[in-house]
């Protein structure tokens, strides 16, 4: 087992090695430098469900502690101020109480008066990250919510093995060609404002990626070739292979983003395509009304799929 | 690749061929992501069945024009730039015309590039059949297409938020439920059914059910 494995894994250092180079692809994003207006405060904490937690560094005098001394808004709408409901002060702490519902995931804007202070409240890298890839693995589940891929979702989902090689095929296809998209599109078309060229630059790219994967795989590793190559070629008409990077430039998203929206896409695609085809292998013992043979059991049985994943639309770990 | 030497059907019959007996959505089952994706009204269908029209009919030509030209070998990626480009353009058309409905149906405006059904008529058809045919089979085929995201587009607005083309024809939703993702799911199984059902009836139960197709 251990030769076998050692022997699986040796021929995919190449792999490894891009796959570094893709993930180091972060360290050449220009860091934005949080503007925190000196260093009057020490910290900013949202409180869920509508309060933030300001540190300060010396004592507030109580005429710095009223309401109309701050000032809340989101940082998308920074000119429409929110209602702030109460302000409590304790030494160094002052607890603002606002008016709606505050989010750890969204970005707000902090104005004092006395001291004269801005603050940008960031969400943490981590939560932006284990939401964006909660999101597009459960709540914004391709094949269930989004409706892509279904093409090879119903080609696939019949055989539990194929499931799976395709899952896996995917996730890396996916992690690839939308890294490989992320960088063209960020250092070649929003520089050279080329974003018209997007759809064919994309469909080129992934279409060289698919083929370049293939042909590495078929030198450096027949037997993984021979199980997963004929995955590969099916991809490269896949949709969300394609709709993975054109949300990435839509957003605009770091790399980092970029790379957690690909994995959740891939392993929420996989994870679709696995249950699909246990509950189809089932399916062949049942009885199934004449008409409905074929397609349209199978899309019978995704939209019960889709009913349950519903289910994790409200699904959130920092509200 | 070579030219048929049989005459070409007439325009007539390669426009219901694409409209009935090879509907691309129902019989063919090729590119349902979007079926299902923006038909939850009929505004919507209608539109990407527009886009969807227009960029058949227009790389169906610039294949017909060319198919001289293009090398067999390398006539997959001269398709797909071909389709690439004119999604591109259909695409900036609708976000200037359009801004409101392009909004809610954009991602999958630039997804038609990858669907199935375009690139399998420019190979099986517009690659070896003159201009003519080709431009009424591929009218056929998007008007097949724009049809098919029309009827579901129309009965799960209808049943799922109670009006018709944005306009109300009941107080109330009836059935909420074929307005959600799951309904669209359901909505194509039970119209594939009734395809099923309807084309057993006129061929005297011969024919096997469609749905044979698994790509798009």
């Amino acid at each position: 087992m251990g030769e076998r494995l050692r022997s699986l894994l040796a021929p995919l250092a190449p792999f490894a090695l891009i796959a570094g180079l893709l993930l180091a692809l972060p360290l050449l994003q220009p860091r934005a430098r949080a503007a925190d207006g000196g260093n009057a405060i020490e910290s900013v904490r949202i409180q869920t469900p509508d309060r933030v937690k300001v540190t300060f560094r010396s004592p507030l005098t109580p005429a710095q502690s009223a309401a109309a001394n701050f000032r809340l808004a989101e940082a998308a709408a920074p000119d429409a101020p929110m209602e702030i409901k109460g302000v409590e002060m304790s030494d160094r702490v002052v607890t603002i109480t606002a008016g709606q519902a505050l989010h750890p995931t969204e970005s707000y804007r902090l104005d004092v008066v006395d001291p004269p202070i801005q603050h940008d409240m960031k969400p943490s890298a981590w939560a932006v990250l284990v939401t964006l890839f909660l999101s597009s693995a459960l709540i914004n589940n391709f094949v269930f919510t989004r409706y892509l891929g279904l093409c090879i979702f119903f080609g696939v989902s019949k055989k539990r093995d194929a499931a799976v090689g395709m899952g896996v095929t995917f996730t890396a296809v996916m992690i690839f060609t939308a890294m490989v998209s992320w960088a063209v599109d960020t250092f070649a078309l929003q520089p050279l404002h080329l974003g018209f060229l997007q759809i064919l630059v994309f469909i080129g790219t992934v279409a060289a990626v698919v083929q370049f994967l293939d042909t590495m795989l078929r030198k450096t590793h027949p037997a993984l070739h021979k199980s997963f190559g004929v995955y590969l070629m099916l991809i490269t008409t896949n949709c969300i292979i394609l709709a993975v990077p054109l949300i990435n430039a839509q957003g605009r998203v770091s790399a980092i983003e970029a790379l957690v929206l690909a994995l959740g896409s891939g392993l929420g695609f996989a994870l679709a395509l696995f249950l699909m085809s246990c509950a189809r292998e089932k399916l062949e013992l049942a009885r199934v009304p004449k008409a409905f043979e074929g397609l349209p059991i199978a899309f019978a049985l995704a939209g019960l799929f889709a009913l349950a994943f519903m289910g994790f639309s409200g699904l959130d770990f920092f509200r | 690749m070579s030219e048929t030497t049989e005459k070409p059907p007439g325009a007539l019959q390669l426009l219901l061929n694409g409209i009935f007996s090879e509907n691309p959505v129902f019989r063919l089952a090729l590119s349902l992501c979007p079926a299902v994706a923006v038909t939850t009204t009929v505004a919507n269908g209608f539109i990407l069945g527009v886009a969807v029209l227009a960029v058949q009919v227009l790389s169906s030509l610039t294949v017909a024009i060319a198919r001289g030209v293009i090398h067999p070998r390398v006539r997959i990626p001269v398709y797909t730039i071909i389709i690439a480009v004119w999604v591109s353009a259909i695409d900036m058309t609708l976000a200037a015309f359009v801004p409101a409905l392009y909004a809610q149906v954009g991602l999958y405006i630039k997804l038609i590039v990858a669907f199935a059904i375009i690139i399998s008529r420019l190979e099986v058809f517009a690659s070896r059949q003159p201009l003519v045919p080709s431009f009424w089979d591929a009218m056929g085929m998007g008007l097949g297409f724009m049809l098919a995201l029309m009827v579901i587009g129309a009965l799960r607005e209808v049943l799922g938020a109670g009006a018709f083309f944005g306009i109300p024809l009941f107080k109330t939703k009836p059935l909420l439920f074929f307005a959600l993702p799951a309904g669209g799911f359901f909505s194509i199984a039970l119209l594939m059914a009734f395809f099923n059902v309807l084309e057993r009836k006129l061929t005297g139960g011969t024919s096997k059910p469609a749905a044979g197709g698994h790509h798009g």
